[in-house]
């Protein structure tokens, strides 16, 4: 007990943490989980990519079909649990582990859920308020940003201040603030295609505050919302760029935004 | 009040159309948060605020029957009377035998939304009566013929020019043409000022019950609630019996939460508090005084799983904050109340079958629940109503089977992960130089409003990421 630890060096340490890729991600834009490592790897993490996971199983869950939801869940507990972290790209993917697991279950379950709940972390907090990113080794971004706050990690996590701190600490970019940016842009899950003209509507009033700003990107933390703006935006012939910000954050928007194509 | 709750699609499709009033919604939508969220800073503490009014429901409606007795027998011995009754024709028979045993002609009426709830105005007319609503919202709408589009300001979907259009056709203005809105307002006041003096009857609603004193609480902007309460003879006070709280100092927290969270205002131009007929030495006041309190299944919702539901002070910040009430106005949810509180209680007051569109009206942004005064999880509530929607079968089957293939795919990642890892190249490929697809096969509710971004190419995270293990290349 009393015997020094031979690495007590704790800064040293690498944490252990497994990424979870979210099926959007993984199915529509998988530069989004390339970043997230090179980040971080850059704050000194450990990166395992869980070979079991899918998807969290918000879609069945939010439409009402818990039951189905449950399995999913549980799934994902036991494929997440061992690591010391858990870092979700995505605020309503961590929203849905951080908050919506724990109620799904009781007792020993129950337990679990909170167990993983306590280490699971939205990305752009856990660079704020877990590990640190070195300083930048990337060019500054030339381009203006904008920022979409998705709802779920704006109210459920919190997460506003720490997308744009790292913004403007790693790319060097001041974002310019959308006008009603507490608002949601009607993605929604399952309700842009269950009331599709409602949810266009939402997106407009959000494109429209987007280009009021005069930015160029559109940035945010979940794809959901970026996909279905940028495929409003593509709809209406808008040129804005959609991106992730783990894209920009890991200073490389190489390949063409959301919904662009490569001629 | 007829419900149409059921097809909200098509009429939230029909308000998206109409420009001007979704332009004013949208002024609407920024004016009344800015306003409530700088009267809650003003106040101070006021989530503190909010979780104490929480507790005190909780501790009310843990000790129901004991505050309700308590009323009613504070309110009787002050000289009203108090009817308990089940449902909405109850309610309704209750207040026109009133009205017939006075011989009663003219009814004047302050805002109620339960006397929307149950449909009143409605009986009365065809019972002969003169009914006149004094709220000068509900005035209007009534002159028009429509039905309130939200519970504080039934008639913020009409403009200016509309409703003095509406007094052109409906008053003798003689060569008066109402020009500015003090000019409306006016008109509105000395046609109002006539019929007040004029009722037999004044029908009210209330906005808290004080149990230790059998008294009701009412706030108004315009006073017309104290002339309906106080000029005619007869006054009847149409409530629900979840308005109870212990204390006066309770009904005092509740206007406090209640009013800023409505308007913004730090208070209300009136706060009346009515606790029995005219006494002896009282200049004036009702010679009778009724209480009506409704339960119209309340009791069931009490014993429910949304039994939070019952807080809800109507103060009508869900509806201000909810981007699809916003977007489409009050009218598009088919029935008396709207937005968020009214997608939870329009299903448990009717039933869901009737109304099981309004809880998918919902992207659970949860900026009903970030604002609601009651602290009302209204986002978990409308959730629960559509795993309902689910287990009564009421889900487009579509909808359900395709959720359920999916929650099952996912548990079988291999499956799951060489069938997406295929049709995400192909899609990849499909839509490369594009970047968006315009029509997808079983997409069409995605594509009809919106471009398909295609995937980024190379296949999956999942396939891409396995691929470079086994090369055992640097990762990322």
């Amino acid at each position: 007990m009393d015997k020094p630890h031979p690495k007590r060096k704790r800064s040293r340490q690498r944490r252990d943490v497994a990424l979870m890729v979210t099926c959007l991600a993984d199915l529509m834009r998988p530069s989004v989980g390339f970043s997230a490592i090179r980040l971080l790897e850059r704050a000194g993490c450990r990166v395992t990519v869980p070979e079991q996971q899918t998807c969290c199983g918000q879609p069945a869950y939010n439409s009402g079909e818990v039951d189905a939801a449950v399995p999913v869940a549980r799934a994902v507990i036991e494929a997440f649990e061992p690591f010391d972290y858990v870092v979700v790209p995505s605020g309503s993917c961590a929203g849905m582990l951080n908050h919506h697991y724990p109620a799904l279950f009781e007792g020993e379950w129950h337990e679990r859920a909170l167990a993983l709940s306590a280490k699971t972390w939205e990305l752009t907090r856990f660079l704020t308020e877990v590990a640190r990113l070195p300083a930048p080794r990337h060019k500054p971004l030339e381009s203006a940003v904008t920022y979409h706050d998705s709802c779920a990690g704006l109210r459920e996590l919190g997460v506003h201040q720490q997308p744009r701190q790292l913004l403007q600490e790693q790319c060097g970019v001041q974002v310019s603030e959308l006008s009603q940016n507490q608002v949601c842009c009607g993605f929604g899950g399952t309700f842009c295609a269950r009331m599709p003209d409602i949810s266009a509507k939402m997106a407009d009033d959000k494109l429209d505050n987007a280009l009021a700003t005069g930015a160029a990107v559109v940035a945010g933390g979940d794809l959901g919302c970026l996909l279905h703006l940028a495929g409003r935006a593509r709809r209406r012939g808008l040129a804005l760029e959609f991106r992730h910000v783990a894209e920009l954050l890991a200073g490389d928007p190489r390949g063409p935004g959301i919904g662009e194509g490569r001629e | 009040m007829k419900l149409a709750s059921n097809e909200f699609l098509q009429a939230a499709s029909a308000a998206l159309q109409e420009q001007d009033k979704a332009q004013r919604r949208t002024i609407i939508g920024q004016f009344l948060p800015l306003a409530r969220d700088a009267a809650a800073s003003a106040y101070g503490d006021f989530d503190g605020l909010r979780a104490h009014m929480k507790r005190v429901r909780r501790h009310t409606t843990a000790h129901l029957s004991h505050y309700l007795e308590q009323f009613e027998e504070a309110a009787v011995q002050h000289g009203n009377q108090v009817h308990f009754v089940a449902n909405a024709e109850q309610l309704n028979s209750k207040v026109l035998s009133i009205c017939q045993a006075h011989s009663a002609r003219r009814v004047a009426k302050g805002k109620s939304m339960v006397t929307e709830e149950t449909g009143l105005n409605e009986l009365l007319l065809k019972a002969g009566l003169d009914v006149l609503e004094t709220d000068l919202g509900e005035y209007i709408i009534q002159q028009a013929g429509e039905t309130p589009s939200h519970i504080v300001g039934p008639a913020l979907h009409k403009s200016l020019a509309e409703i003095r259009q509406l007094f052109l056709d409906k008053h003798k203005l003689g060569d008066r043409d109402l020009d500015t809105v003090s000019e409306v307002v006016e008109e509105a006041r000395s046609v109002l000022r006539e019929k007040f003096l004029a009722a037999d009857v004044g029908i009210i609603g209330a906005n808290a019950l004080i149990a230790e004193h059998g008294t009701s609480m009412l706030v108004t902007n315009e006073g017309n609630g104290d002339l309906c309460a106080n000029l005619p003879p007869v006054l009847i006070v149409c409530t629900t019996f979840e308005r109870i709280l212990p204390r006066a100092e309770d009904a005092m927290a509740l206007q406090r939460l209640l009013v800023r969270s409505a308007t913004g205002q730090p208070q209300t131009c009136y706060t009346s508090f009515y606790t029995g007929p005219r006494r002896e030495d009282d200049v004036d006041g009702p010679l009778e005084t009724h209480i009506i309190l409704l339960d119209n299944k309340r009791s069931d919702i009490l014993a429910s799983d949304y039994s939070e539901m019952l807080d809800c002070i109507r103060c009508g910040a869900c509806l201000n904050h909810c981007p699809i009430y916003i977007g489409v106005g009050g009218h598009a949810y088919g029935w008396v109340y709207p937005g968020p509180m009214g997608s939870v209680l329009t299903p448990l007051l009717n039933s869901l079958e009737q109304a099981h569109q309004l809880p998918n009206a919902c992207t659970s942004c949860g900026r009903c629940a970030e604002v609601c005064p009651a602290n009302i999880p209204l986002p978990d509530l409308l959730r629960d109503l559509r795993q309902d929607e689910s287990v009564q079968q009421l889900k487009p089957a579509r909808w359900r089977n395709g959720l359920r293939l999916h929650a099952w795919l996912l548990r079988h990642p291999a499956l799951y992960q060489s069938l997406t890892g295929w049709a995400m190249s192909v899609l990849g490929l499909l839509g490369k130089r594009r970047g968006t697809f315009r029509r997808l096969p079983f997409a069409g509710s995605w594509t009809g409003q919106r471009d398909f971004p295609a995937p980024e190419g190379g296949g999956t995270f999942m396939r891409q990421y396995a691929a470079r293990r086994r090369r055992g290349g640097k990762r990322g």
